[in-house]
């Protein structure tokens, strides 16, 4: 008992150093774990995010900005197909499902994308997972002013089933640019947790006639979600259209292309990486410099507990254990501060991508992470010890006489 | 019980330009089993750096240190800090209690670091027999210099020694509370059965000890040598 003893009076001793300390620690634990489960899920998320589609057809160009379009509904279109397009490739002895998609408004930021009614009872948007409609609502019906809206967009737009609005033109929200028509919303999904929950949906017919719109282009399509029959057929439409053709974009495998986007933007989460490393160091730094500065005050201390028959390794386990122990109480915090960050960081992302993070997720890196920080902090802690382990009894407690 | 032979200690000294000069030289000092001894001597006079070879906080340059059986200059610091430990107790002119730990604390930590049982009851009745028992979660800073004292020599009996060094104990104390003090090392030493060496330059403390050994005739260094 007599190390936690001498632990437990040390701490309470030097309460506000230790506070502040572990407080420190408890921010650089909290910033790493939550640096490390924002970037393994979020990547997860968005690359298993395909909403049940393979590939994406659409107008010519990049291929992410086409699979970020029509999946995850961010980005502009990078142009519009033709409804021949849409026929051919709806027709295709390969394509298992073709759901076509029109954007191009919105409503109070918040996107309004046109499309069939199958695309919520005959896809599964996830293996097993298929769109469901709240109680009191359905989907909207073949070209009526009919809205079915994301659970998500409701929340935040304060819809309900028989509100009505009226779709402003673009994809970014400006009041001075609002159409005629005015859609009911007949009813709301029940939360995916996929960029579906963002979007006010409408019939296909809604968006390519709406006022304003160019009636050239009424039956042109900004893309098409395909599901094949098999992995092959992707290879092969995508040397028909990527290779052979040059005027539409055959985006395939979705799950890859978003890859290759997180593997295009890996050194942010380097510098991120980076930056939570430093914190981490700078906390157990800390830890150093603040039982290192009381070294003075405690000499008399660990003199007296030589002279009542401490061995020196005791004084030195002991200023190690309380360096680890003030990692321990910081790490504990980070729990804390992990939970409170990444809800915020979660709230974001979802608002911004639809992309949902699982704060209570599981991730090596919330134990690797408390016991590398306890561990640093131990380090930290064996230069003071050392000073405790030289402490010269004699010439500390009584002058030679 | 306690033997010492030649017993000799150099320190570097700046006034000699950093050569060793000898502080103790003591060719013969004994102390039997329950006795209490006093030494008188000067300020200056190597007294404590004595007291400190005895209790193996100073390593020795030579000679033996006999106690209990075990000379004490031939062992290495651990053993030399668990035979402390396991069998003595100090007594410091400035108390040196440990003002984070309560007055309970302070006398559990002298029994801790032995090899033996922490007995809290016997610390709780070490501090009552002091007179202490109604401030054992007080801590050292809401005492009086007096009652410091008194915990000071509970906690140098806690470990139940064989022998207790007490180094000027009175040094900080008025005189009643000196006597008081002085009287209640002495009976709680005898009540122990524990040897008592003092050491103190107040002739009122000396005067109550017997025999009184002059710690100057006892000690004789070599004087510095000229460079």
């Amino acid at each position: 008992m007599t190390l936690p003893l001498i632990l437990y009076r040390s701490l309470r001793q030097h309460a506000l150093s230790t506070l502040v300390t572990a407080g420190s620690i408890a921010l650089a634990v909290g910033l790493l774990m939550v640096v490390w489960m924002v970037k393994a899920q979020s990547q997860r998320a968005f690359v298993e995010t395909s909403t049940g589609f393979d590939a994406v057809l659409g107008a010519r160009g990049s291929r992410l900005q086409l699979v970020l379009n029509a999946i995850f509904h961010l980005e502009a279109s990078p142009g519009n197909i033709t409804a021949a397009d849409f026929e051919q490739i709806r027709r295709h002895p390969a394509v298992k499902a073709a759901i076509p998609l029109a954007v191009g408004d919105n409503y109070r930021g918040y996107r309004i994308v046109g499309t069939v009614e199958s695309l919520f009872t005959q896809v599964e948007y996830a293996r097993g997972r298929r769109y469901a409609v709240q109680p009191g609502g359905r989907v909207f019906a073949g070209a009526a002013h009919e809205a079915l809206v994301g659970s998500f967009a409701a929340e935040r737009l304060g819809l309900r089933v028989g509100d009505t609005f009226q779709p402003y033109h673009g994809l970014v929200f400006d009041p001075s640019h609002q159409h005629e028509e005015i859609y009911t919303v007949v009813g709301i999904l029940e939360p995916t947790n996929t960029p579906a929950d963002r979007v006010l949906w409408i019939p296909l017919a809604g968006i390519q006639n709406m006022k304003g719109h160019d009636p050239k282009f009424a039956t042109d399509l900004s893309a098409v979600l395909l599901q094949l029959r098999t992995p092959q057929a992707g290879f092969m439409l995508d040397m028909m259209y990527n290779r052979q053709g040059n005027r539409l974009t055959f985006a395939y495998p979705v799950g890859a292309i978003i890859a290759d986007l997180f593997g295009k933007i890996g050194w942010f989460d380097r510098v991120l990486a980076l930056v939570a490393y430093l914190v981490a160091f700078v906390a157990a730094g800390s830890v150093l410099a603040s039982i290192y500065a009381s070294m003075s005050a405690r000499r008399r201390d660990l003199a007296i507990l030589r002279a009542l028959g401490a061995r020196r390794h005791t004084l030195f386990a002991a200023v190690v254990t309380e360096a680890a122990v003030i990692g321990a109480l910081g790490a504990v915090a980070g729990f804390i501060v992990y939970g409170a960050l990444l809800t915020g960081v979660a709230r974001i992302i979802r608002a911004q991508t639809g992309v949902a993070i699982d704060v209570l997720a599981w991730h090596p890196v919330l134990w690797v992470a408390p016991l590398a920080m306890i561990a640093l902090c131990a380090l930290g802690g064996i230069i003071p010890a050392l000073k405790a382990y030289r402490v010269p009894v004699a010439e500390t407690l009584a002058p030679t006489s | 019980m306690l033997t010492i032979t030649d017993l000799r200690k150099s320190f570097p000294s700046p006034e000699a330009g950093g050569r060793p000069v000898e502080i103790v030289s003591v060719a013969h000092f004994a102390l039997g089993a329950g006795e209490q001894v006093a030494l008188r001597g000067e300020s200056g006079s190597g007294k404590t750096t004595f007291l400190n070879l005895i209790a193996g906080l100073l390593a020795a340059d030579s000679g033996r240190i006999e106690f209990d059986g075990t000379n004490l200059v031939a062992l290495g610091e651990a053993a030399r800090d668990r035979l402390r430990a396991e069998r003595m107790g100090y007594i410091f002119q400035t108390f040196n209690l440990l003002q984070g730990f309560t007055v309970l604390e302070n006398v559990v930590l002298g029994m801790s670091f032995g090899g033996g049982r922490v007995d809290r009851a016997h610390a709780r009745s070490l501090l009552e027999r002091v007179g202490l028992g109604s401030r054992l979660q007080h801590f050292p800073r809401q005492l009086s210099t007096g009652q410091q004292q008194r915990v000071a020599v509970a906690r140098a009996l806690a470990n139940r020694p064989r022998l207790v060094l007490a180094d000027e104990p009175t040094g900080n104390l008025d005189r009643r509370r000196g006597q008081e003090a002085l009287a209640l090392i002495r009976e709680a030493c005898a009540e122990a059965g524990a040897a008592l060496l003092l050491v103190s330059h107040d002739p009122e403390v000396l005067g109550q000890f017997s025999p009184v050994r002059d710690f100057t005739e006892l000690n004789r260094p070599a004087a510095p040598s000229a460079t």
